[in-house]
């Protein structure tokens, strides 16, 4: 089965006044949907990126450059990750509808190419 | 792991407690990092749970992420400030502990925390209206945002407020947690009545988000019971609020049709009344009878007890509620308690006899603005059939309300007549 990557870009931190019910309400909603996608019949893996760190290496073989975050420049992060084992984009696509990530940042999907 | 495993209110409630424990330990000056900890142990469950599923224990993660984000404030604090205050000794574990089994296996003191979080929050130093949104805000888990949108306030008036309640504190170098025996009787009023004006504002507001204020509510019934319970608070005067706010809490369910109506006492389908909020309401008016003190939390959850008991508005034992009105007047000297005096006389001799009761407080601070006073007034001139009167007073009252759904009601009756 193919497996497919969904890179979770966040549009920004989460305001400093989000309240505690707030919070949970928001978590709720990302674990209804991870278990909507279990429910499914697809294997679902997640899993967290760390915020603010992170490294760029480019330049010469033996002697790069590196530089701190890939994303000095870019304003949106990458969050966090799922892996989902499905059997097309248009299969993964239609899973991650009404992933609640929508409301707060972007969605990319990649599959991953098979090593065999 | 099942979105069940998040139980309601969860981090809201186990907000209330963190900042209680991280207070205790390191003391009412650091309330404020106390808070910003709690707050950043939430953001982080925030970012990490949607992609790793909610922890086995989710109250040990927000714990232990939270007294790290404590730790690591007080270090930078320290480095910055060029002292150590020496108060790594007040944390209670400085490591996090081996696993989250041995924090859950704890028996939990965070209820006597939270009711020193309680006692900090309604210190003499506050105006009431500082106590109720700091007792709100640190021991409830409610967002500015929620109690501006309850109150009807504007989210930086709240947040200005909560500012200036957490300097007052400071200065006047108020300590966490249960008062010296010789204030306990005072300080314990000023909670009691925190508690009690938190639930008015979430029961008598009739605009404002509902479900917020129900949570209000709940939480102060939640909160009344705490103090009850604890052994330093164990009073009869704060079972007295308990049954006051459980019987009152009862009739939530019948007090508003489904498009926003208003249904008077009289008017309300009984049978919607909440039977097992009442039946817990009569027992803790049971232990509140318990002593020779009569506080006014006794003589108003009387009075509910009146209503909750009657199965018609008609059939309701109007002398018993005239005797606990005079003492409650006698005690009180309210206008308002004044007012709803008069509407009890009006049951027993008549709207005219009402009516004389009404004129008798007419310039009684305040009344001539208070829109219930004015729709009281209405009523029994309407019983008295004086429709001309009646509908002077209606319109008394209209200019006098505050909220849609209150001028809905008033301007229906004036209709009707």
């Amino acid at each position: 089965m193919p497996k497919y990557m969904l890179l979770l870009h966040d549009a920004g931190a989460a305001p400093d006044t989000i309240g505690p019910e707030e919070i949970q309400a928001i978590i709720k909603r990302y674990i209804a949907w991870r278990e909507r996608v279990e429910r499914s019949g697809y294997a679902i893996n997640g899993h967290k990126l760390r915020d603010g760190e992170g490294r760029t290496l480019r330049g010469t073989v033996g002697a790069p450059t590196v530089t701190d975050g890939p994303f000095a420049e870019a304003r949106e992060v990458i969050g966090g990750l799922f892996i989902i084992e499905a059997g097309s984009y248009d299969e993964v696509v239609a899973l991650s509808r009404d992933c609640p990530h929508l409301e707060f940042g972007t969605i990319e999907i990649r599959e991953v190419e098979p090593t065999s | 792991m099942t979105p069940d495993a998040l139980v309601d209110h969860l981090f809201r409630r186990q907000a209330g407690q963190m900042v209680a424990t991280l207070t205790r330990h390191l003391g009412a000056r650091h309330l404020a990092l106390a808070e910003d900890a709690v707050q950043e142990a939430l953001v982080k469950a925030l970012q990490q749970w949607p992609f790793r599923g909610v922890p086995d224990h989710p109250e040990g993660w927000l714990f232990r992420t939270a007294r790290n984000a404590a730790l690591d404030r007080l270090r930078h604090e320290r480095v910055a400030a060029h002292k150590a205050p020496a108060l790594a000794h007040h944390l209670p574990r400085e490591a996090p502990p081996a696993s989250d089994a041995t924090l859950a296996g704890e028996p939990p003191p965070l209820d006597d925390d939270r009711l020193g979080l309680m006692f900090l929050a309604c210190h003499p130093a506050l105006s009431r209206e500082s106590r109720v949104a700091l007792t709100l805000k640190l021991v409830g888990g409610f967002s500015v945002r929620e109690i501006a949108r309850a109150y009807l306030a504007q989210d930086a008036a709240v947040a200005q407020r909560l500012v200036r309640a957490r300097h007052q504190l400071r200065a006047a170098e108020a300590s966490f947690g249960p008062p010296e025996a010789a204030d306990l009787a005072d300080r314990l009023d000023a909670v009691l009545e925190a508690i009690y004006l938190i639930f008015n504002e979430g029961y008598a507001a009739t605009e404002g988000d509902a479900l917020v204020r129900e949570d209000i509510a709940a939480e102060a019934i939640r909160q009344a019971r705490l103090v009850a319970a604890h052994p330093v608070t164990d009073v009869p005067r704060a079972w007295a609020l308990v049954a006051l706010l459980e019987l009152h809490a009862a009739r939530f369910p019948a007090r508003m049709g489904e498009d926003g109506t208003i249904f008077r006492l009289r008017d309300q389908d009984r049978s919607r009344w909440d039977r097992r909020l009442i039946a817990s309401g009569m027992r803790a008016l049971d232990r509140a009878a318990g002593g020779a003190d009569v506080s006014r939390y006794h003589l108003e959850a009387g009075l509910a007890a009146c209503h909750a008991a009657a199965p018609t508005w008609d059939a309701t034992d109007w002398r018993h509620m005239l005797d606990l009105y005079d003492d409650l007047l006698a005690l009180t000297g309210s206008p308002i308690v004044a007012l709803n005096r008069a509407v009890v006389v009006a049951q027993i001799e008549g709207p005219r006899a009402g009516l004389a009761a009404l004129d008798a407080i007419r310039d009684a601070p305040g009344l001539a603005r208070y829109h219930l006073f004015h729709a009281a007034k209405a009523e029994l001139w309407r019983e008295a059939g004086d429709p001309d009167r009646a509908s002077a007073a209606y319109r008394d009252a209209l200019e006098a309300a505050r909220s849609a759904p209150e001028r809905r009601f008033l301007a229906e009756r004036l209709e009707q007549l």
